[in-house]
């Protein structure tokens, strides 16, 4: 149980942080109507062009959103803010929570924003569609949730800044946000071990209906296994040496 | 409530026993026993490098000891700083950016089950008169202030703060302790570290004289300062025997290089008197306050000590 005033004031700050909300946000957004503006065919599969940029711009956004918040904590570490909170009640998961969610916030804001931007460049779903596309994208950001959290045991203050924008730029680029990377062969198949391969295909899938296939359940639930180990590890031996 | 262990009464805030703790080569504590009655106020003195902050933050379960155990009000550290039984005031830190300073007070305030009033902790605190501003925007001394604010806010029975007035001037600092005072006098338990030994006698009940990561005195603010605050009378007396210096009222020790001799005194002013009566033809006389980093060394080296 989060305490709800805390949360509020970890909110705020996220709100208040303009470079955040510049980079999660107005990057990706600006990105998409430059490039899906004029181009408005079919780009694989029955999948628009203008579609397959929303969501892959969305999970671009949502992916610098998740991780930036977790990653914010390396921050507060820096100036010893973490250490003061460790002589308080407040509960190391409810701190990581508080996180999540501002990030889950900031992730959603650019869902809206963007899917506002697709609606008025013609893309057109029902409501079924953007749910399921919701949903999907809300999981699909679990593992980076997760990164966020690690990076920010992790590194140092200096280093987030590449750190972030080179991790997220890696991983839409080769989960094919700024258009299909490859479409078959070996390539291919190591493309869809990446969960952001599955984020940028939640607009297909919700075209298409009937959800993601199971390889790509597996494949978000073994990068949130796996960083959550990480994560756990990095707090521990970040938390052990103070 | 959790029964207390053996030998600890309800009385006791803090009792730690057989506290070690090393750092690689460095042992930074070497063994620290400290019981703390409730409502009493005491100072942890030594200068840097004495082990007064690993003690502090084994104290309050930010750091494990090597061996040794802590128990506050009959608890672990970590379930009593759970149960928001702790203020605490680190020794370093800022404070997170984007929120005003009420709002940073008003956001720790929400995680302690009983906090004070906001108001009333920053009105302590003396940082009302900056509630609003952005906490990126307040000097060295204005963050002490939010910080001691946060530690208040938790209306806890025990506050501990690290070196408090490190980044305060001396008007800061006389501001500071009379709020600390102000929060002591509600009954609380407060332990401070510090490296003054004027803050220590003027505003705690008791003084924990920390060396190299031992206890090496303790006791209520008078007998500390006749150990560690005492005078130095240097003068030039040939051919005296340091025997009869010694036997002067007030000297603790005696010393002697060339003609010049040096008396280590507990009460200066008696000795003087003595000195002049029984050596009518000393000269040169001196006498100045010893300074603490002297005391620390007097009592650091006795034998046992001094091996490594």
């Amino acid at each position: 149980m989060i305490e709800m005033t805390y949360l509020r004031y970890e909110v705020l700050r996220t709100w208040r942080n303009r470079r955040f909300l510049l980079f999660s946000l107005a990057f990706p957004l600006v990105l998409f109507l430059a490039v899906a503006g004029p181009h408005k065919g079919v780009i694989e599969d029955g999948v628009s062009l203008p579609l397959y940029w929303m969501t892959g711009m969305i999970a671009w956004g949502s992916m610098v959103a998740v991780i930036s918040s977790g990653a914010r904590i390396a921050a507060e570490r820096a100036v010893g803010w973490t250490r003061q909170l460790r002589v308080t009640p407040l509960p190391t998961w409810s701190y990581f929570s508080a996180k999540i969610f501002c990030g889950y916030m900031m992730a959603l804001l650019s869902m809206i924003v963007l899917f506002a931007a697709g609606s008025l460049i013609g893309v057109r779903l029902d409501v079924t569609q953007w749910l399921v596309m919701i949903g999907l994208l809300l999981v699909g950001l679990v593992p980076f949730a997760v990164m966020g959290i690690m990076f920010g045991h992790l590194l140092k203050l200096d280093s987030l800044g590449p750190a972030i924008g080179g991790v997220t730029s890696l991983f839409a680029l080769l989960g094919g946000a700024y258009g299909p990377l490859v479409t078959s062969g070996f390539l291919f198949d190591v493309v869809k071990c990446l969960p952001s391969y599955w984020l940028v295909q939640a607009g297909k899938t919700a075209l298409v209906g009937g959800g993601w296939p199971l390889e790509a359940w597996v494949v978000v639930a073994a990068w949130s296994l796996v960083l959550s180990v990480l994560a756990v590890r990095v707090y521990q031996r970040d938390t052990k040496r103070i | 409530m959790t029964d207390a262990p053996r030998g600890e009464t309800s009385h006791d805030t803090i009792v730690a026993s057989g506290l070690t703790k090393s750092f690689g080569v460095v042992r930074a504590v070497r063994g620290i026993n400290l019981k703390l009655a409730r409502s009493s106020t005491v100072a942890l003195l030594g200068p840097n490098g004495a082990g007064k902050t690993t003690t502090i933050d084994m104290l309050i379960g930010l750091t494990q000891p090597d061996a040794g155990t802590v128990s506050l009000f009959g608890r672990s550290p970590r379930d009593a700083v759970k149960a928001g039984m702790i203020g605490a005031m680190t020794q370093t830190g800022q404070l997170i950016e984007y929120l005003s300073v009420r709002e940073l007070v008003t956001m720790m305030a929400a995680i302690y089950p009983a906090p004070l009033d906001v108001e009333e902790a920053l009105r302590i605190s003396g940082a009302e008169d900056f509630a609003e501003r952005q906490t990126r925007k307040l000097s060295g001394g204005e963050t002490q202030r939010v910080r001691f604010a946060i530690a208040l806010v938790a209306d806890a029975e025990l506050l501990v703060l690290d070196e408090p007035t490190v980044a305060l001037d001396v008007e800061g600092r006389r501001d500071f302790w009379s709020a600390m005072r102000a929060f002591a006098a509600r009954g609380k338990t407060v332990i401070f570290a510090t490296h003054y030994l004027e803050e220590a006698d003027a505003y705690a009940d008791r003084i924990v004289l920390m060396s190299h990561g031992r206890i090496v005195a303790d006791g209520a603010p008078t007998e500390i300062k006749a150990t560690v605050g005492g005078r130095i009378i240097r003068a030039t007396l040939p051919d005296v025997d340091l025997t009869s210096l010694q036997a002067l009222r007030g000297v603790t020790t005696v010393d002697r290089k060339g003609d010049a001799v040096t008396l280590n005194c507990s009460d200066s002013d008696a000795t003087l008197r003595d000195l002049l009566t029984a050596f009518p033809q000393v000269r040169d006389i001196e006498v100045r306050g010893a300074g603490l980093e002297e005391a620390f060394l007097e009592l650091t080296l006795d034998p046992d000590e001094a091996a490594p």
